[in-house]
C-alpha cells in the first residue's frame, strides 16, 4: 500500500491539519481572552502553524509520499479525498503564501481590533484551500470551496469601519454567492446523467455511455465556478474591486493562494472527472479554455494599462496572470506531451505565488507608511525606501517575464506548452500581452526611481515583519530564476500524477 | 573558470557598490572596474582558441559546460567561452567601462551609490552577452542589458530623459521578442535533432541541412522566415535606417557615461548578432538577400550622414554619424570575403573605441560649458587646449585619417566589399557608401571649426578652464587605443580573422560557387 512509514493513511492530510488545528487554537485563544491586542503571539501561533504545514508538505514531496514509486496516491475516506504530488505540491504553495501574508500582517494589524478572528479566518481559508487540493469528490471539491471563499469574503471586509473595505467584501459575496449557485448547478447536470460524484467513477460512467446536451451544460457552469474563483475573464470584475479594498496582506493571499487553489481543483476536476475523451461530443472544454485564456489574458492586461491606482493595476495584472495559467489548460490538445504543459501551469503558480505576494506586500508597506493609492504616490519613493522598491522593481519585472526572476523562465515554458500543444494562437497571445505588461508595470517602477518626490513624501519606521517577509519572498523569486529547475523536479511529478505519460 | 570569476567579481562589485555609501561609489566603482579589465587582458595574452565557436572546427577558449534545466527535450546549459570574435569585444566592454566610470566623477552628482552600481550591473550583463554560448543564457543577459540601461537613462539623463528611456526600453524590448520568435522558429524547426540550446549545435544543426518543416513551413520558407525575424529584431539594436529612431533621443537624453556604454558596447551587440546568427547560422538566405541587405547598409550610411548634417547638437551629430557607421559594418558582413567580415568586426571594436572618445570629449566640454550646440560657443581651443586637441585628433579618426583605426577599418571593409561575389553590382554599392565618410568629414569640419576656433565666445558667470586631469587622462586612453590600433591593426586583427576565416571558407566558397 501506500508508505508513510508507521504513520496511519490520514497522517497524509498534516499539512491540513496542521492548518486547521491553528485556526482552532486561535478561535480557543480569542475565547480565553477576547479582543487581545498582543499581536506578536497571534502571529507567532498562525506563522508556525503555517510553517509546521509547510514543513509537512515539503518532507512529503521530497520523500515521495502519494508517488508512484512509494505506494501512489493515498485514497482517503472512500475516495473523497486523495493525497498525491500535485495536491501536496499546491499545499506547499498554499503553506508558503500564507506564512508570508501572516509575518506581513503582524505589522500590518498593529493596533487594530479583531486580531485574532483575521488569524483564524486566514487560517481556515488555508485549510480550504488545502482541501481543495486533496478533493477527489464533487462533495468535498464544492464545501472545501466554500471553506476557502467563506472566511475570505470575511476577511475582504475585515476592516469595519472603511467603507471600500465592507463594500468590496459585500461585492465580493455576492458574486461569491452568485458564481457558488453556478458551480453547484454544474455539479448536479453531471450528476443527474451519471449519478455518482467521486470523480474517477463519474469518469468511467461519463465513458461508458451515451452522453446527453446536459452533461456539456454542466461543463460549462463548472468552467464558470472555477472562473470565478480564479478571477478569470468574464467573472473577474470582483477582483480589482476586492483586491483594493481588502487590506493589502489580504489581497496578497486571496490573488496568489486562493487563484492557486482554483487552479488545482480545476486541474483535477477537468483531468481526472471530465477527462477530454470521455466528454467528447458534448462540449470540448480544451477549446473553452483557450478562448477563456486569450480573453482573460487581452481583456486584464489592457485593462491594467489603463489603471493609475496601484493596487489596481496589480488586480488586473493578477486576472491576466489567471489568463497564461489557463493555457496550461488549453494547450492540452491530443498533440501535446500533457505533463509538461501542465507542469509549466503548475511552476507558474508557485513562481507567481511568490511575486505577486511579494508585490502586494510592499504595497501593504506603503499603506502602513500611509502613502496615497495613485500611481503618482510612489513618486520619488526610492529615495526615502530605497530596499522595499527595489524588492517591488523585482517583483514587477518578474511578473513582466524580464530575466531577473523566476517569472521570466516559467513563462517562456508557457509558450513551450502553448507551442507544444500546436495552439499558435495562445502562443502569440501571451507573447504579445507580455509585451504589454512590460509597458504599465514600468509605470510604477518608473515613479519609484526616476520621479522627484513630492514635498510631503515621508515614511516613518521599517516594520520588522512586512521587512521579513519582503526579503523572503524576494530572495526566493530571484532564486527561483537558476534554480527553477529544482521545481521542475517536483512539478513534472506532480502533473504525471493526474495525466500519466 | 576565468570567465565566471570575471562575472562574478563584477555582479559582486555592483552590489556593493549600490549598497555603500555615495561618497565611496566612484571611487569603489572604478576600481572593481578594474578586475575585469584585467581578467580580460589576462584572458587576451592567454588565449589558445581557434576558430569560429559556432562551427564545427572551432576550438572555444575559457569554456564551461554545466547543466542548468531541462526544458521537455532540451538540456540548457551554463554555457560561456571566447572566440577571436567575442575576445576583443569582451575585452572592449571592460576598456570602455572603467574609462566610462573615470568620466562619470565629474558629471554626476546625486544618487551615485546607485548609479555606479547599474553602470557595473550593465558591465555584467554586457560581459555576458560576448561570452555566452547558450542560446537561452545569452537571452537572459540580451534582455538583462535592457534594465540598468533604462534606469541609467530615466534617473540620470537629460530634460526629455523618461520618453527617451521608454522610448529605448520598448523599441529594444520588442525587438528582442521578435528575434525569440525567430530563433525559436529555427529551433522548432530543427525537432530531434538538437538536444541542446547550444549556438554551436544549434548552427551546425542548421547548416547540416537538418532543419524540418514547422507549423507548415518548408525548411526553406521556415529559414527565410526566422532570418527575417532575426534580422528585423537584431536590425533595430544596431540600429539600422529605418529601425534608427530611438537612438538619436536616447543618446542625447543619456548621461555621458552611459552614451559611451550606449554607443561603444550596446550597438555592438546588435551586429554581433547578427554576425553570430543571420551570417553565420544561414549563409544561404543572407546571400538570397545580399542586395537588400547592402542596401540597407548603405541607406544607413548614407541617411545617418545626412541626417547627421542637420544637427547642432553635437551629441546628435555623433549619434546620428554612428548610424552611419554602422551601415559600414553591414555592409562588410554581407560581402562574406576575409576582409568584408574581418574589416566588419574591426569596425566594431574601432567605432567603439572612436564613438567613445567622441562622447566623452563633448561630456567633457558640456561639463565646463553646460551647452552642447554648435554656434553657442567658439574658441574653445584657447581655454582647455588638451581636449580640444584629443577631439580634433579622435575626429580625424573618425573621418578615416591613416593610421588611426578608423582608416584601417574602412579599408579592410572596402576592400572586402570591392572583391565580393556575394552582393550583385558590389563595387557601386561600395562607392556610395563611401561618400557617407566625406559628407561626415566635411561636417565635423565645419562644427569644430565653429566650437573650438577663432576667438573665445561664451558667456558664463564663471571662468572656464582646462578640464581636470582625470577627464583629458581618460580621452588620452581612448586616443592611445585608436592610434595604436591604426598603427599596428594586427594587434587584434589576427586573432579577428582567426575567428572569422572559418566562416569565409565554408560559407563564402559555396556562396561563390553559386553566384
Amino acid at each position: 500500500m501506500n508508505d508513510l512509514g508507521t504513520l496511519p493513511d490520514w497522517a497524509g492530510l498534516a499539512p491540513a491539519l496542521a492548518l486547521v488545528g491553528t485556526a482552532l487554537l486561535l478561535f480557543l485563544y480569542d475565547m480565553i481572552e477576547p479582543d487581545s491586542q498582543n499581536n506578536l503571539l497571534l502571529a507567532g501561533i498562525a506563522g508556525i502553524g503555517s510553517l509546521t504545514a509547510l514543513g509537512f508538505a515539503g518532507w512529503f514531496l521530497l520523500a515521495g509520499t502519494g508517488q508512484p514509486d512509494r505506494g501512489g496516491a493515498i485514497e482517503l475516506f472512500d475516495g473523497q479525498l486523495v493525497v498525491d504530488a500535485m495536491a501536496l505540491f499546491f499545499m506547499a504553495i498554499f503553506a508558503s503564501v500564507t506564512l508570508l501574508v501572516v509575518v506581513a500582517s503582524y505589522d500590518y494589524l498593529a493596533g487594530r481590533a479583531n486580531q485574532a478572528a483575521y488569524y483564524s479566518l486566514v487560517m481556515l481559508a488555508a485549510t480550504g484551500m488545502a482541501v481543495m487540493a486533496t478533493a477527489d469528490s464533487f462533495v468535498t471539491a464544492f464545501i472545501s470551496l466554500e471553506l476557502a471563499s467563506l472566511p475570505s469574503y470575511a476577511l475582504v471586509a475585515s476592516l469595519k469601519q472603511n467603507q471600500g473595505s465592507v463594500e468590496a467584501g459585500l461585492k465580493y459575496f455576492l458574486v461569491g454567492a452568485l458564481s457558488s449557485a453556478i458551480f453547484v448547478y454544474g455539479i448536479s447536470l453531471i450528476y443527474v446523467e451519471t449519478g455518482v460524484l467521486q470523480f474517477g467513477e463519474v469518469a468511467t460512467a461519463l465513458a461508458s455511455g451515451e452522453l446527453s446536451g446536459v452533461v456539456g451544460l454542466g461543463i460549462l457552469f463548472i468552467i464558470g465556478g472555477f472562473a470565478f474563483k480564479t478571477a478569470s475573464v468574464p467573472f473577474h470584475f470582483w477582483a480589482p474591486e476586492a483586491y483594493e479594498g481588502a487590506p493589502a496582506p489580504i489581497s496578497a493571499f486571496l490573488s496568489s493562494a486562493s487563484k492557486a487553489a482554483g487552479f488545482v481543483l480545476a486541474f483535477r476536476v477537468f483531468l481526472t472527472a471530465l477527462p477530454r475523451g470521455s466528454v467528447e461530443g458534448t462540449l470540448d472544454w480544451v477549446i473553452a479554455f483557450q478562448v477563456l485564456a486569450i480573453v482573460t489574458m487581452t481583456v486584464a492586461n489592457f485593462a491594467a494599462l489603463r489603471q493609475e491606482k496601484v493596487k489596481r493595476m496589480l488586480a488586473y495584472s493578477s486576472v491576466g496572470h489567471a489568463g497564461f495559467v489557463l493555457i496550461a489548460l488549453g494547450a492540452l490538445t491530443s498533440e501535446a506531451n500533457r505533463s509538461f504543459v501542465l507542469g509549466s501551469g503548475m511552476a507558474h503558480l508557485l513562481v507567481y505565488g511568490f511575486m505577486n505576494t511579494g508585490a502586494f506586500l510592499v504595497i501593504a508597506l506603503t499603506e502602513h507608511w500611509g502613502i496615497g493609492r495613485e500611481i503618482e504616490d510612489f513618486n520619488g519613493l526610492a529615495t526615502q525606501a530605497p530596499f522595499a522598491c527595489a524588492a517591488l522593481t523585482v517583483f514587477l519585472f518578474s511578473l513582466a517575464g524580464l530575466p531577473l526572476g523566476g517569472g521570466f523562465l516559467s513563462k517562456f515554458y508557457l509558450l513551450l506548452a502553448a507551442i507544444d500543444g500546436e495552439v499558435a494562437l495562445l502562443a502569440i497571445a501571451l507573447v504579445v500581452n507580455s509585451a504589454v505588461s512590460v509597458f504599465y508595470y514600468t509605470r510604477v517602477v518608473k515613479a519609484m526611481w526616476v520621479e522627484e518626490p513630492a514635498d510631503d513624501l515621508a515614511i516613518e519606521g521599517y516594520p520588522s515583519g512586512l521587512y521579513v517577509a519582503i526579503t523572503f519572498a524576494v530572495v526566493l523569486t530571484v532564486l527561483l530564476l537558476p534554480g527553477f529547475g529544482f521545481v521542475l523536479e517536483f512539478t513534472s511529478t506532480a502533473a504525471e500524477t493526474v495525466v500519466p505519460g | 573558470m576565468i570567465v565566471e570569476a570575471v562575472l562574478a567579481v563584477t555582479l559582486t562589485g555592483a552590489l556593493l557598490v549600490a549598497v555603500g555609501p555615495d561618497r565611496y561609489a566612484a571611487k569603489l566603482a572604478t576600481v572593481v572596474s578594474v578586475l575585469p579589465l584585467a581578467g580580460s587582458l589576462w584572458m587576451w595574452t592567454e588565449y589558445a582558441g581557434e576558430g569560429n565557436a559556432l562551427l564545427e572546427s572551432g576550438e572555444v577558449a575559457f569554456q564551461t559546460t554545466v547543466e542548468w534545466l531541462t526544458l521537455g527535450q532540451y538540456t540548457l546549459q551554463w554555457y560561456v567561452g571566447v572566440d577571436g570574435i567575442s575576445l576583443p569585444l569582451l575585452v572592449l566592454t571592460t576598456v570602455l567601462t572603467t574609462l566610462a566610470l573615470v568620466s562619470s566623477w565629474t558629471p554626476i552628482d546625486e544618487r551615485q551609490s546607485q548609479f555606479y552600481g547599474l553602470m557595473l550591473l550593465l558591465e555584467t550583463a554586457l560581459i555576458g552577452v560576448f561570452v555566452s554560448l547558450d542560446f537561452f543564457l545569452w537571452f537572459v543577459f540580451w534582455e538583462g542589458v535592457l534594465i540598468p540601461m533604462y534606469f541609467l537613462i530615466a534617473v540620470w539623463g537629460g530634460p526629455r530623459r523618461k520618453y527617451a528611456a521608454i522610448k529605448f526600453l520598448v523599441y529594444t524590448n520588442i525587438a528582442s521578442l521578435i528575434m525569440f520568435a525567430g530563433l525559436f522558429a529555427l529551433i522548432f524547426g530543427l525537432g530531434d535533432s538538437i538536444t541542446t540550446l547550444s549556438l554551436p549545435e544549434i548552427t551546425q544543426a542548421v547548416l547540416a541541412d537538418e532543419l524540418g518543416s514547422f507549423a507548415g513551413l518548408e525548411p526553406d520558407t521556415l529559414k527565410m522566415f526566422a532570418f527575417f525575424l532575426l534580422f528585423l529584431g537584431f536590425a533595430v539594436k544596431v540600429p539600422l535606417v529605418p529601425f534608427h529612431t530611438w537612438l538619436p533621443d536616447a543618446h542625447v537624453e543619456a548621461p555621458t557615461p552611459v552614451s559611451v556604454m550606449l554607443a561603444g558596447v550596446l550597438l555592438k551587440m546588435g551586429t554581433y548578432a547578427l554576425l553570430r546568427f543571420n551570417f553565420t547560422m544561414l549563409p544561404d538566405v543572407a546571400a538570397d538577400y545580399a542586395l537588400l541587405i547592402a542596401a540597407f547598409g548603405v541607406v544607413s550610411v548614407i541617411y545617418g550622414a545626412v541626417l547627421a548634417l542637420a544637427q547642432r547638437d553635437m551629441k546628435r551629430i555623433v549619434a546620428y554619424s554612428s548610424i552611419s557607421s554602422m551601415g559600414y559594418v553591414i555592409i562588410g558582413l554581407i560581402a562574406y570575403t576575409p576582409h568584408g567580415l574581418g574589416g566588419a568586426t574591426f569596425q566594431m571594436i574601432s567605432h567603439g573605441l572612436i564613438s567613445g572618445l567622441l562622447f566623452m570629449t563633448v561630456g567633457v566640454i558640456y561639463n565646463a560649458t553646460h551647452t552642447r550646440m554648435v554656434g553657442d560657443m567658439s574658441g574653445l581651443a584657447n581655454r582647455m587646449p588638451w581636449t580640444v586637441g584629443i577631439f580634433i585628433t579622435g575626429a580625424f579618426g573618425y573621418m578615416g585619417l591613416p593610421l588611426m583605426s578608423g582608416f584601417a577599418a574602412e579599408v579592410l571593409v572596402f576592400i572586402g566589399a570591392f572583391q565580393t561575389s556575394v552582393v550583385p553590382a558590389a563595387p557601386l554599392l561600395t562607392a556610395l557608401s563611401m561618400f557617407g565618410i566625406v559628407i561626415v568629414a566635411g561636417y565635423l569640419l565645419w562644427a569644430m571649426q565653429q566650437t573650438l576656433f577663432g576667438s573665445f565666445e561664451l558667456e558664463t558667470d564663471y571662468e572656464i578652464g582646462p578640464a581636470p586631469i582625470h577627464d583629458v587622462a581618460s580621452i588620452g586612453v581612448l586616443l592611445g587605443l585608436v592610434v595604436l590600433l591604426g598603427v599596428a591593426p594586427d594587434l587584434i586583427y589576427e586573432t579577428i580573422q582567426d575567428g572569422v576565416n572559418p566562416l569565409v571558407d565554408f560559407a563564402g566558397a559555396a556562396l561563390t560557387g553559386g553566384a
